[in-house]
């Protein structure tokens, strides 16, 4: 091995990728929000919706875990501007994340919906509390709290596929490593410091969501 | 020039699905050889070796499977080895798959009731004896539902061997649209082929598990 290792086009254009990381970040957050939200109507959608509904949800659901990322990536990002939709590569990424990651949570959403039992509802209602929030606290923020560990692992791994849309050029983190070693060609140095950077993300992202469990679910659920 | 889509480009993108139903089948091997490893490891009574392990798999699923393969095929030049894409690709996901498998075979392991392996052991069974006989025979048993779910993603992760260069489905479908230029009608049929390969492993995983969940109950 008589290889010179070569840090300076890295820290030349750190700025940048700190620039790339941020989007990855923005990317990421806005996907797991709409994310979540697309999550929550589609599985009370699976869960109380009427049949044909269930059957759509079904299948978008089946569609988005049996088929790779990238490929959904290259559908909406080549694909819908043939039907007349320009999108930006960012947009294209955003919306491919949300997409992605709303089909795999509805799973797990859905799960802990069907964990609240009937009574629960019913109790709720009979204290005449309105439907919506009846869904508000009794439905939706146990089950979110009964499904914390798998949403968020979940959320992480968005993160970190983020990098795929790199493939279309999306302007965040791997794509700029990309166009710095293009221009360097110190590919091994960057992408092991670009890798070190989604590690560190990973762990700000568990981090975060150990403070919001903390914040918003921490509450005794003991039955006395 | 743009090129028609004619049944020749729908025979070159079906072709396609061997290397990608190739590179799967070698990363699985790969990955389920050194995941056996690791989740041994994980479970191991020695402490540094339990830790090397929990690094391991938390470095693989810490970081993106691109930026693994990235490093891959680059990290071989700077070894001196000149490694093609598809040798890259094969070792990059070896590598990922053996973590996410270790992290699933570790739960198996673990789930075995602590009694059986005192039992084994008072028997007198060593570890190579009590592991064989008693331990793992158990654990397989919990291991195939989650292990066949593990399959679908492994597919669908070779799919970014294309960005790597390797020609598998993914990557016959950007040489076939940057010929005919027909987006949706390409990647539709990548998205089906691929489809067609995951979804009766996804049904096949949740049937096992809803049957484990009945022997169980």
């Amino acid at each position: 091995m008589n290889y010179t290792f070569d840090f300076k086009a890295v820290i030349d254009s750190w700025d940048y990728l700190l620039q790339g990381a941020w989007l990855t970040v923005q990317l990421s957050i806005g996907a797991m929000v709409l994310g979540l939200i697309v999550a929550i109507l589609c599985a009370l959608g699976k869960t109380s919706g009427p049949k044909p509904v269930r059957w759509i949800i079904n299948a978008y659901i089946e569609v988005v875990r049996n088929t790779p990322f990238l490929v959904q990536i290259f559908l909406i990002f080549f694909g819908l501007p043939t039907m007349g939709v320009r999108l930006s590569p960012d947009l294209a990424a955003l919306i491919a994340m949300v997409v992605n990651v709303g089909a795999y949570a509805t799973e797990i959403i859905r799960a802990g919906i069907e964990s609240i039992q009937k009574g629960q509802i019913e109790a709720g209602l009979a204290l005449g509390l309105k439907p919506l929030q009846v869904f508000r606290y009794i439905v939706i923020k146990p089950a979110l709290r009964t499904v914390y560990p798998a949403l968020t692992s979940q959320f992480i791994l968005l993160m970190l596929s983020s990098s795929v849309v790199s493939a279309i050029s999306a302007d965040e983190l791997t794509s700029v490593a990309n166009n710095i070693q293009s221009q360097t060609f110190r590919s091994f140095e960057i992408y092991i410091v670009v890798t070190g950077i989604y590690l560190m993300l990973a762990m700000m992202f568990s981090a975060l969501f150990a403070g919001i469990y903390k914040l918003a679910f921490a509450y005794d659920t003991d039955r006395r | 020039m743009i090129r028609a889509f004619s049944y020749n480009e729908f025979l070159f993108l079906l072709s396609a699905v061997q290397w990608t139903l190739a590179l799967s089948a070698i990363a699985f091997i790969g990955g389920a050889t050194v995941g056996l490893v690791i989740a041994l490891a994980r479970t191991s009574d020695i402490k540094a070796v339990r830790l090397a392990a929990t690094g391991y798999i938390q470095l693989f699923q810490g970081t993106p499977l691109l930026m693994q393969l990235f490093l891959v095929f680059f990290g071989a030049t700077v070894m001196g080895l000149d490694l093609n894409p598809w040798a890259a690709a094969a070792l990059g996901l070896t590598l990922n798959a053996s973590a996410f498998l270790g992290e699933i075979w570790r739960g198996c392991i673990q789930a075995v009731p602590r009694g059986q392996w005192e039992a084994a052991s008072a028997l007198g069974l060593r570890y190579p004896g009590l592991m064989r006989y008693v331990i793992l025979p158990q654990a397989v048993k919990v291991a195939v539902p989650p292990t066949v779910g593990f399959l679908v993603q492994l597919i669908k992760s070779t799919s970014l061997a294309a960005i790597i260069g390797f020609t598998e489905l993914t990557r016959a479908g950007q040489i076939v649209n940057n010929a005919t230029f027909q987006p949706f009608l390409v990647f539709g049929i990548v998205a089906v082929l691929y489809f067609l390969m995951c979804w009766p492993l996804s049904l096949l995983s949740a049937r096992l598990e809803r049957r484990y969940a009945l022997a169980t109950r």
